[in-house]
């Protein structure tokens, strides 16, 4: 090839390159352009509706006056019962199959299910904590059913992460452990579960991000969208100061809640569904954000 | 050099030549003022214990480096007959691969057929004609000594074949687009004695048509299959001589305790 | 004891079958599978009831066809850019970003489907109904996108080095080494990436429950408002049909159908993502 030819067709080529990269630019301009339009729209519309009286009033038919007091206490509630269920099962699950199982068929098929249930939709965790919590185990249209849906939800998420931050232990420190005459359970204790924890924690705040925002599950097992009243309290003066009542009471959650608000055709409806989902969508980055900030410290600090 | 040496190289016109090449990862100096020529139609072997540059040096000649970031070069490759300087900023990296091939120390064919494996220098600059794309394919088969084991096989995927064959897939590769010089970084280290010796042979057989440059570790290969060998140390070029003179009576006394094994 | 709590997920597979076979048990007593599949009507509240499930598909589909039509070429072409051409400190504020989009509860997106994208698009196109397949379609596609882009790229920095090394030294430029090798390389990958992103369209519910309506209608125009089998579900669920009734069990056979598809697409997935894995 002629040198003049070769020097033209190489910068032919290149051309390309250069289009491409435009071309990838612009494909990540429109995610954060749709993110920055998604997020104004839910700040010009709704941040002027957030005052103090929004958090601390219950729905009600005239939209000046409602709030999502029971949506945010719904939601909290549903979180913890969530979280007392997914943490301890994924967490051990999680521990289980690294530190524990044995490459046999069954750690095999415990696998599998796991990948797949995170493909799930999770309507179809609704259909079944309908059919199993709801209708079952008689657990009713309750706090407790939503919880346990939720919890079985965020397992996949829980264990995997649990997986991950576990085997980024070297083995070293585990032979270390044993060469000290160490069970298999105090190695565990003592030395994996502390030196993961951040790791799972990431993995959990993932996990709770995703539940707080879920709404057909929690609809599918019959959430009421109007809810004005609040669960009774866990702790009262009286005896017996501790109570459970709250687990089968009926409640409604913040996405909910806004789904609620959405659907009603008066503007003033919509604006408080803005509002709610500026809410919700603060709260979900916050804790995303955190998230991908702890795994951010995680890889700098952690030098093994 | 000694005479007979000097007699043979005033017949012999350089392919390239280096001149104070200084190369930097960074602020690290890794090469140091090498200067060497390489001769054309001829095998220059380069040799020196692990770390020391040969490797290195080796990619500075198809600017490879300038894939990452933070390498810098000073000095010049020139490239005769048109005496460009291979390093120089002006000098696009792309014109210098599409003259210079590359054979790599790990076979890395790609995931695409036999044919396309080595079509795929002809088709990225653009060729498009098939018969001319089939004709180059199978010259370059054939010079690869690969042609008998898969002409019946062309469009299976090139994973079927074995370390060696694979190997010489990709020197058929490198030769489709008739480079002037042809680099090759270990080529044997990964594969067993008797694909060794069968790329050993080809080596042999190739420099009649093309200048060839070939790092490597193993001292005995040097030695069978170079007419040049460049001992190098540390990023410096020691020495550099006719393989049968530096083997038998290297001139510097380091050259020599790399070469009897006193150290390695 | 460790071991029950890694068992759980098992007894949740085995759960979900479970009930969802037991509780459409109740509705193919009273429902042939034949008309099921085959009925072109979708009205389980009338006196004369239909029960054609392709009536809720037509709108599944339809829906994840304008979701994939935006989430697949985006989603590729922003992980072959993050992983062949952008600088490192892009792409280390381009990955956590997309983290962030796709944490977006899906309520939002929905709000966002039904009173900004339709609004605009009802610019362009005065005819759109207030409720349509297209808007909650684009909005899911951009949805998925962080999905679809993250896993593609995480396959495509898995090719070795020595690969690109190989292109490059033929004189290739990037954009060929990442077109001609990179990406044919990473293919098992990148096709798991898509299912992953299929899975998903056809599993959303509230982006459509919001955005497209929730009144069932065959059709494949996305012009128009349609329910999808997950809209038709959350419907079910907010009104009060008691169990055991049919119209309410049809919600399990509704469901036993969407586990079926989307089982499907992740055994083709996981079988994908394997081949990657023993490929390098």
């Amino acid at each position: 090839m002629k040198p003049i030819d070769l020097k033209n067709q190489i910068r032919a080529r290149k051309r390309y390159d250069a289009l491409f990269g435009v071309l990838g630019l612009l494909a990540l301009m429109i995610g954060v352009l749709t993110f920055c339009a998604l997020f104004a729209d839910m700040a010009i519309k709704g941040m002027g509706r957030v005052d103090w009286d929004f958090f601390t009033s219950f729905p009600s038919r005239h939209p000046g006056q409602a709030g999502i007091l029971s949506a945010w206490v719904g939601s909290t509630l549903v979180m913890l019962v969530t979280a007392f269920f997914a943490v301890p099962l994924g967490v051990a699950a999680g521990v289980y199959l690294e530190e524990y199982a044995r490459k046999n068929w069954v750690t095999d098929l415990i696998e599998i299910n796991i990948t797949n249930l995170a493909g799930v939709p999770s309507i179809v965790y609704g259909l079944l904590a309908l059919g199993l919590f709801v209708y079952q185990f008689g657990f009713g249209q309750s706090i407790l059913s939503a919880g346990l849906t939720l919890a079985l939800l965020i397992l996949p998420v829980v264990i995997v992460a649990t997986r991950e931050a576990i085997r980024s232990i070297p083995q070293a420190i585990r032979e270390g452990s044993y060469a000290l005459g160490a069970t298999q359970w105090q190695t565990v204790r003592y030395h994996i579960l502390p030196y993961s924890s951040a790791g799972i924690l990431t993995g959990i705040i993932i996990g709770m991000a995703r539940a707080i925002g879920e709404t057909a599950p929690i609809i599918t097992i019959g959430a009421l969208t109007f809810i004005a009243f609040l669960p009774p309290a866990p702790v009262s003066a009286q005896p017996p100061f501790l109570s459970f009542e709250w687990l089968v009471s009926p409640f409604t959650v913040m996405p909910i809640q806004m789904f609620n608000w959405t659907s009603r055709p008066e503007a003033a409806f919509q604006v408080n569904a803005a509002a709610a989902g500026f809410v919700l969508v603060i709260m979900t980055l916050a804790m995303n954000g955190l998230a991908i900030w702890l795994r951010y410290r995680l890889r700098r600090n952690i030098k093994w | 050099m000694s005479a007979p040496d000097m007699q043979m190289t005033a017949t012999l016109a350089p392919k390239a030549d280096v001149k104070g090449l200084d190369f930097y990862y960074g602020d690290y100096r890794a090469l140091n003022s090498i200067s060497m020529p390489v001769y054309e139609r001829q095998v220059t072997a380069l040799i020196g214990p692990s770390g020391c540059g040969k490797s290195t040096f080796l990619r500075c000649f198809n600017r490879l480096h300038d894939l990452y970031p933070g390498n810098r070069y000073a000095g010049e490759i020139v490239l005769h007959p048109d005496n460009t300087n291979l390093l120089s900023a002006e000098v696009d990296p792309i014109e210098v691969r599409m003259r210079i091939g590359m054979v790599f120390q790990k076979p890395n064919p790609f995931p695409k057929s036999i044919f396309e494996n080595v079509a795929y220098g002809l088709r990225v600059r653009g060729e498009t004609s098939r018969r001319r794309i089939e004709e180059k394919v199978e010259q370059a088969l054939a010079d690869a000594a690969l042609i008998g084991e898969v002409r019946n096989r062309m469009h299976e995927p090139a994973y079927n074949l074995s370390g060696g064959q694979q190997q010489r897939l990709c020197i058929a590769r490198a030769l489709a687009t008739d480079p002037e010089l042809l680099l090759f970084d270990e080529p044997t280290s990964a594969l067993d004695p008797i694909a060794t010796a069968s790329i050993e042979e080809l080596i042999h057989d190739l420099k009649e048509r093309v200048t060839i440059l070939i790092v490597t570790h193993n001292m005995q290969q040097a030695a069978r299959v170079s007419d040049f060998t460049a001992y190098m140390y540390l990023g410096e070029m020691i020495e550099f001589g006719v393989t049968d003179e530096l083997f038998i009576k290297p001139a510097k006394k380091q050259t020599e305790d790399y070469i009897t094994g006193r150290f390695g | 004891m460790l071991f029950l709590a890694a068992l759980v997920s098992v007894f949740t597979t085995v759960g979900i079958v479970t009930i969802l076979v037991k509780e459409s048990v109740v509705f193919f007593e009273q429902v042939s599978i034949v008309d099921f599949l085959t009925d072109t009507q979708w009205t389980p509240l009338f006196d004369d009831a239909h029960f054609g499930i392709m009536v809720l598909l037509s709108g599944t589909l339809t829906s994840s066809l304008v979701a994939l039509a935006i989430a697949i070429p985006l989603g590729t072409v922003i992980a072959i850019y993050l992983s062949e051409f952008a600088p490192f400190k892009l792409r280390e504020i381009a990955k956590p970003f997309l983290e962030l989009l796709g944490g977006v509860p899906t309520i939002v997106y929905g709000y966002f489907a039904l009173l900004f994208v339709t609004p605009l698009l009802q610019r362009i196109y005065p005819g759109l109904p207030g409720f349509n397949l297209l808007s909650a379609g684009i909005v899911m596609g951009i949805m998925i996108i962080p999905y679809v882009a993250s896993i593609s790229e995480d396959a495509m920095r898995a090719v070795p080095m020595s690969l690109r090394e190989g292109s490059y030294a033929m004189g290739a430029t990037r954009l060929q080494t990442a077109l001609r090798v990179v990406f044919p390389a990473a293919f098992s990958g990148v096709a798991a990436a898509y299912i992953l992103g299929i899975s998903r369209a056809v599993g959303e519910t509230m982006i459509l429950a919001v955005a497209a309506g929730m009144q069932p209608n065959l059709t494949f125009n996305p012009l128009e408002p349609a329910a999808t089998i997950t809209a038709y579900i959350v419907q079910v669920a907010l009104g009060d049909l008691p169990h055991g009734s049919v119209g309410f069990q049809t919600i399990f056979a509704a469901g036993l159908t969407l586990m079926l598809i989307t089982l499907i697409f992740n055994i083709a997935g996981h079988l994908l993502r394997k081949r990657f894995r023993e490929t390098y």
